[in-house]
């Protein structure tokens, strides 16, 4: 009988073991999988609480939205449901336990490829450029196939990890420009989102992607270049100030030689430009190599604690608690720099949960469209509208600014990127009879194609190319977006105005809800309200 | 209380609208209007302004080099290219300088990182998140009865705008941008720093969509190109009455890396005829004297043709300063084609923030050291 085993927290683990195991299906079933499965889970868990002599607490609706909404992309009404049953403790458990290290969809083969570099010496111009022009329209394919990743994934969290990763490790289509490196540089991200930063750190430092955009490729021990063990230091690692000048031109020596196989696309190490002589570097000195290099970063205590406090305002609030800081780097260091134990920590502090920091952090585009859409189950079918708007308002993915990244932050938000969110917004709200061309649209589409295509393509022909092809797809894309608001509130305990403010909205609206006369118009008043720009 | 709290607190209190003292940022004359043109991609300096009488320029481009007899002719050394012949009226009443040999030390050849460096007024090694002229208007805003401090037309990229402290609007057309200013409400309360800062915006958006005046019908012919387009809005803006301080355009894309001579021409054209619509627009208006506008770029492109028939990224460059007190003529050093770097590149005469301590200190009569954070010797090229 299975009530004479509840209350074994033993059996709990291996009965989430067993049903994790069951599903292995298509992505979106899996997710539908993860639903049911986490709907049972709360239910054994009010059964234990119940059974149990030190009952635990759950966390409770608002909790649960905040965890999700932080950490998910959005808090969907089903997953909300079945984690306020929860404890804070249990809910984290489960986001680590869902955690992926591969994607759930495959990208087209195609993205993968890789042209020897023999092979585009040996093409005429003209065909060079329309190879140019291919890899320009590739990058964008790469695009639309990560963020539908984040539409169809069972575990968004490995996304947003991802895509912190992402901007942390900085590189760019704009720069490296084959998408297979992008490609397998995002894939490198994705697998150790929640493992070990250790490994993480060498992994990135010889990944091809990584070594192009940081130009080590060009790192000789005749003429070195100092950008990657510049930014190794300054961004990835120890942060501004814990490191000299004296350091970087040590380091960048001891990382000559380290490039790229021009017929593979892999990394190569090239033992003729490595110079092996004794290197100085914070303090140590031996005949180091790169990998040497970034155990002696790793030995310093500003390197947890940078990325303790960048997680902490990607997460928890824009302005970082020193003695949290400390604390969680010490987990991070301890741990020797397991990112599941830091997430741990910072996902189950107080600090998370505390009602100062509910509402601070402003969504970031991918954030606001990924999370409307899977929010309000919207029916997507070619996610490149969205890959658009997206950069439109300054979040083009796989090509962050700079090494520094996305800053993040109020910087999302200025009139005009304020405006666009607001109109994509109200077009995915708007009224299903009132539907017409998106006339409005069509010119950001081809504004924004045209700006990435001035920056992406030396060509100038692939501006025209795109230009002229944008508005149709994009139109098309756009105009085959559903969305049903009865079947969503169907979900709702309570089809109530409040209810619904509460489900939408990470705290109480701004402006006053006016006169409603249907549920989506009621939907549209609440998403152009400024809280919803919040997390 | 910063200065958004500020203009919220006096735009609550009636009577202060009428005190003349705080119609004017103290020591800022706004009412001179600033138009920036980026020459998006890079433009090809030499090509610009042709150095005809250096055979070093024919020996580096025998196929790009714009041959002297059709070089428009300002001296007795360089000349216009041919399709800015709409500019050569300017040149003839004393209004147009071109300003030679502009860059700054190390530069960085990556298209992103050389503007961005341009739009933050940065070092070559340095990163900043604000652009120079949101530094400047948060260190000295304009006046609060302005319809924003900034306007950009044709784009979302803010450029030397960008940064939370300035009032700026991004528009394509002002008929558009009122359609969807009706999204903005703006509201009273703010419970923390990011919602405070969306509701700054909102407001900032309502007040530029209430003292924007989108219905002036101009004389004025607007060619018809994006860029025309992109000079008709920019028109419409400023001729509201409420002002705004600097209005950015961009015009693009000039990174000719193949096949440069047509599109080169074609841009050229572009650029010549839409400064020329925007004279006649600012004649109109009466502003021509009290308007300056300026071209920039990331760099100019490498002096050595490349194989494609284009040229490569380069770095130094010339750029374009207009405007009915401008003091027309050659500024700066002609390109030293002698003088090329290890990449075959041209080194700089001209500090870039030398052209914006020139809008800061001469134009708008600001202390450039604080937006600049440095100190850079504004050039004499505007009457007094």
């Amino acid at each position: 009988m299975r009530a004479q085993r509840i209350g074994d927290a033993e059996w709990l683990g291996s009965w989430l073991i067993a049903i994790r195991a069951t599903c292995r299906a298509s992505p979106r079933a899996r997710a539908a999988g993860r639903f049911g499965q986490l709907a049972l889970l709360a239910i054994g868990m009010l059964v234990l609480a119940a059974a149990s002599a030190q009952p635990a607490l759950p966390m409770g609706p608002a909790e649960a939205r905040h965890l999700l909404l932080r950490t998910s992309f959005c808090a969907s009404l089903s997953e909300t449901r079945a984690l306020a049953a929860l404890t804070r403790d249990e809910a984290v458990e489960w986001l680590l336990d869902g955690a992926r290290t591969a994607p759930s969809t495959q990208p087209d083969p195609e993205l993968d490829r890789w042209t020897p570099r023999s092979q585009v010496r040996a093409m005429n111009p003209q065909d060079r450029r329309a190879w140019q022009r291919h890899t320009i329209q590739q990058g964008q394919a790469l695009r639309v196939w990560w963020f539908d990743e984040m539409l169809a994934t069972p575990s968004p969290f490995t996304e947003r990890m991802t895509l912190f990763w992402h901007n942390h490790f900085v590189s760019s289509l704009r720069k490296v420009r084959p998408t297979r490196l992008m490609y397998r540089q995002n894939l490198l991200l994705r697998q150790y989102a929640l493992g070990s930063f250790r490994d993480m750190l060498h992994a990135v430092a010889r990944d091809p992607a990584m070594i192009q955009y940081l130009d080590n490729a060009s790192n000789r021990k005749d003429r070195p270049n100092e950008n990657f063990a510049r930014e190794v230091m300054e961004l990835f690692t120890l942060g501004e100030g814990n490191y000299s000048e004296h350091d970087v031109k040590e380091a960048a020596r001891a990382f000559t030689g380290w490039g790229i196989d021009g017929e593979t696309g892999e990394f190569r190490f090239r033992p003729a430009f490595h110079d092996t002589g004794m290197k100085s570097i914070l303090g140590r000195e031996g005949a180091f190599g790169g990998g040497e290099v970034l155990e002696i970063l790793l030995a310093q205590p500003q390197t947890a604690q940078t990325i303790a406090r960048k997680l902490w305002r990607e997460f928890v609030s824009p302005d970082p608690d020193p003695a949290e800081v400390r604390r969680l780097a010490d987990v991070f260091r301890r741990s020797d720099y397991d990112i599941r134990a830091l997430m741990r920590a910072l996902l189950t502090s107080d600090a998370f949960f505390a009602d100062a920091n509910r509402a601070t952090l402003v969504k970031s585009p991918v954030e606001l469209l990924v999370g409307t859409l899977r929010q309000f189950r919207f029916d997507v079918g070619d996610v490149y509208p969205f890959v658009v708007v997206s950069r439109q308002l300054g979040q083009d993915l796989m090509a962050p600014p700079n090494v520094k990244g996305w800053p993040g932050g109020e910087a999302w938000i200025d009139a005009g990127t304020l405006l666009a969110r607001k109109q994509i917004l109200e077009r995915l709200f708007r009224d299903g009879e009132r539907v017409r061309t998106p006339v409005a649209t069509a010119p950001i589409a081809m504004r924004a194609s045209a700006t990435a295509a001035v920056s992406a393509a030396p060509a100038a022909g692939g501006a025209n190319a795109m230009t002229a092809r944008t508005p149709t797809r994009f139109q098309k894309a756009l105009q085959s977006v559903r969305f049903d608001p009865a079947h969503w509130a169907s979900q709702l305990d309570r089809d109530s105005r409040d209810e619904i403010e509460a489900a939408v909205l990470p705290a109480r609206a701004l402006h006053r809800v006016t006169s409603a006369p249907d549920r989506l118009a009621l939907l549209r008043q609440l998403v152009l309200d400024p809280v919803y720009q919040l997390k | 209380m910063d200065r958004r709290e500020f203009v919220k607190t006096i735009a609550a209190l009636p009577l202060a609208l009428s005190l003349p003292a705080f119609g004017r940022a103290p020591g800022a004359s706004y009412q001179q209007l600033l138009v920036l043109i980026e020459l998006k991609g890079g433009n090809d300096g030499l090509n610009t302004l042709v150095p005809y009488a250096d055979e070093n320029y024919y020996a580096l481009r025998p196929r790009l080099a714009i041959a002297r007899g059709e070089v428009l002719q300002l001296d007795e050394r360089s000349g216009l290219h041919p399709a800015l012949k709409p500019l050569l009226p300017l040149w003839q009443s004393g209004e147009l300088a071109l300003i030679q040999g502009i860059g700054y030390p190390a530069p960085n050849l990556s298209h992103f990182r050389s503007i961005e460096i341009w739009d933050t007024a940065s070092k070559s090694d340095q990163y900043l998140d604000e652009g120079w002229l949101a530094r400047t208007f948060r260190q000295t805003p304009a006046p609060r009865e302005f319809a924003a401090d900034g306007v950009v037309v044709g784009g979302h990229d803010l450029g030397p705008l960008a940064g939370s402290a300035a009032r700026v609007i991004a528009l394509a057309s002002t008929e558009r941008f009122l359609r969807q200013a009706r999204l903005a409400t703006p509201a009273e309360h703010a419970t923390n720093a990011a919602l405070r800062h969306i509701v700054r915006v909102e407001r900032d958006i309502v007040q530029a969509a209430a003292r924007f005046d989108a219905g002036h019908a101009f004389q004025t012919a607007f060619p018809r190109t994006a860029f025309g387009t992109s000079v008709r809005t920019a028109s419409q803006v400023i001729a509201g009455r409420a002002g705004v301080a600097a209005v950015k355009l961009s015009l693009g894309s000039f990174d000719t890396h193949s096949n440069q001579a047509g599109t080169h021409a074609r841009l050229l054209q572009t650029l010549a005829d839409g400064m020329t619509a925007l004279k006649q627009a600012l004649v109109e208006l009466g502003r021509w004297d009290d308007t300056l506008i300026m071209t920039y770029a990331e760099f100019g492109r490498r002096p050595r043709q490349n194989a494609s028939g284009g040229t490569d990224h380069g770095t130094a460059s010339v750029h374009f300063l207009a405007g009915g007190r401008v003091n027309g003529g050659l500024y700066g050093a002609p390109p030293a084609l002698d003088q090329l770097d290890g990449s075959g590149n041209l080194p700089f005469a001209v500090d870039f923030r030398s052209l914006y301590a020139t809008v800061l200190e001469r134009w708008w009569g600001i202390d450039s050291y604080g937006p600049l954070q440095g100190r850079f010797r504004p050039l004499d090229v505007i009457r007094v």
